[in-house]
């Protein structure tokens, strides 16, 4: 049994990814052929089946896509802080993303709202979130 | 002349709290209970179809079925498609008659879910269904993934929580005219609306059972009908449709692989939604259920929950559907949960539903899906 949240273990699609993320920075990728979008980092263009894909820094705005209130966590990890806020995040860039609603009332989120991506320490990985825009 | 497939002989075990059952027993139960019901011995089976299980694990669960009843198939496979694997190996199944590789094809699927491991353990392994680095660090379960999709559904068509717990009553229902049906306690409205929130919006009584159980199927070539015990309707088309599997990389929340899956195998049979006597569809969720049968064609989008609190997807309505209970509240036991639907469709083909029998049942439609309305399979059926 542990009651350490999961930290995410790099691989070589996504080393880049979680790099920056210790700085602060979120990556997405587009396609240098097709110009496709796409998230999560991988080898490969969804699109054109192109391998010549390029790093772009986000500037990390979205808005909410759809959000629940988790009552009953998946693990012993996360039951402290059961009701917790969990979304999909459209980042402004087109990509979306699953992270957490921090720092918001769980019945303050809506679909819809605004929000910035900010950076939580995992055992000195930092993992994106998300917090309300004002 | 192609051969056709057809589906001989079906059996499910009792399901809910099976004590004393493992994986193999429920197994072997359920595919002796099908080859009875076909007339079959194990000897005429000569293709294996299994899928997975999580309370015993094997690397080859499909060898290992074989090995434990003692049948040396000429083809044997597992397949894993989550909650479409029983409609994938009804599909595998029929082109393997088709093309001539076997005459009798077993398709079995139990696991004893509820009894085998503790519910913290059940739950922690569906947890793991999450993309390991982009989604379960966020503490995401699969009813947190259902939810997701339930949130953005009723924000789009302006459906209600009503609408949810209409499904739920639906299913508890239906189980109640099944001898073998996990939970048959009649629920009302209120109960599902009072029942603890899981995740938001999804309330205990939206969510499908834990259960043990088991599930078999045999599908047989079609010159092979004159040996059998009982009426074999026919597979008349099949499809499947795939997006995703992670929930965060899914094109759409409210529109899924269902649509393709389903216009393949109306295709494939020259029918239509219309068509259709009583459909058996895969209801993990109340939200599962209420998208497909949107997606699917049979209701549009934001109808359906509507239609069934005028009571028209019960006996007497214009689409029974789920006559078992459903994974709701007939059981759901790992991939034998969505083969629960095909033993009630084969079931009411033949009319042998009892008292929850669709008059004049002659076409059927079955669907399951895997992972996050990822995965989808969808099958007509027909007396011919």
């Amino acid at each position: 049994m542990t009651d350490l949240k999961p930290v995410p273990v790099p691989n070589a699609d996504t080393q880049a990814f979680w790099d920056a993320c210790n700085e602060n920075r979120l990556l997405f990728q587009t396609c240098k052929d097709c110009g496709h979008t796409q998230f999560y980092p991988r080898a490969v263009c969804v699109s054109c089946e192109s391998r010549n894909l390029k790093w772009h820094d986000s500037a990390k705005l979205g808005t909410v896509h759809s959000y629940t209130i988790v009552q009953r966590a998946p693990s012993p990890a996360f039951k402290a802080d059961a009701p917790y806020l969990l979304a999909l995040i459209d980042l402004d860039e087109g990509f979306r993303m699953m992270v957490n609603i921090l720092n918001c009332p769980t019945d303050a989120a809506s679909i819809g709202m605004k929000v910035h991506i900010v950076f939580e320490d995992r055992e000195g990985q930092k993992v994106p979130q998300a917090a309300p825009l004002n | 002349m192609p051969k056709h497939a057809v589906i001989s002989g079906v059996h499910n075990t009792k399901v809910g709290s099976v004590p004393d059952s493992t994986v193999m027993s429920l197994h072997s139960e359920a595919a002796f209970g099908a080859l009875a019901d076909a007339g079959l011995k194990l000897s005429d089976i000569d293709g294996v179809l299994c899928a997975y299980a999580i309370t015993e694990t094997y690397p080859m669960l499909s060898s290992a079925f074989c090995e434990y009843v003692g049948v040396a198939p000429n083809f044997n496979a597992g397949l894993h498609g989550g909650g479409a694997t029983a409609a994938m190996m009804a599909m595998q199944a029929a082109a393997l008659v088709r093309n001539g590789d076997c005459r009798h094809v077993l398709c079995v699927a139990g696991e004893n879910r509820l009894t085998g491991m503790t519910r913290d353990k059940a739950v922690a392994a569906l947890a793991e269904f999450g993309h390991p680095q982009f989604e379960q660090p966020y503490g995401v379960n699969i009813p947190a993934a259902y939810a997701l999709v339930a949130q953005r559904y009723l924000h789009e068509t302006g459906a209600t929580l009503e609408h949810l717990a209409a499904l739920a009553v639906l299913h508890r229902t239906h189980a109640a005219m099944h001898p073998d049906a996990h939970m048959t306690e009649a629920i009302t409205l209120d109960d599902v609306a009072n029942a603890r929130t899981i995740s938001d919006p999804l309330r205990l009584l939206d969510c499908c059972l834990i259960s043990d159980g088991g599930a078999a199927f045999i599908v047989s070539a079609s010159e092979t009908a004159g040996d059998m015990k009982k009426s074999s309707p026919a597979i008349l088309g099949t499809g499947q449709g795939h997006t995703h599997e992670h929930i965060l990389a899914a094109p759409s929340l409210t529109s899924f692989g269902c649509k393709m899956s389903s216009a393949t195998a109306f295709g494939k049979a020259g029918v239509t939604t219309s068509d259709i006597d009583v459909a058996e569809i895969y209801d993990s969720f109340t939200i599962t259920l209420l998208i497909e049968l949107e997606s699917i064609g049979f209701y549009e989008k934001g109808e359906a929950g509507e239609a069934a609190l005028r009571g028209e997807l019960t006996h007497g309505g214009k689409m029974p559907c789920n006559t078992h209970g459903g994974l709701l509240s007939f059981g759901h036991s790992g991939a034998a949960g969505g083969m629960f639907h095909i033993v009630e469709a084969v079931r009411q083909l033949r009319g042998e539903a009892d008292i929850r029998q669709v008059p004049d049942a002659n076409l059927a439609f079955v669907h399951g899906d895997g992972g996050i309305l990822s995965a989808h399979c969808s099958m007509i059926l027909g007396n011919t």
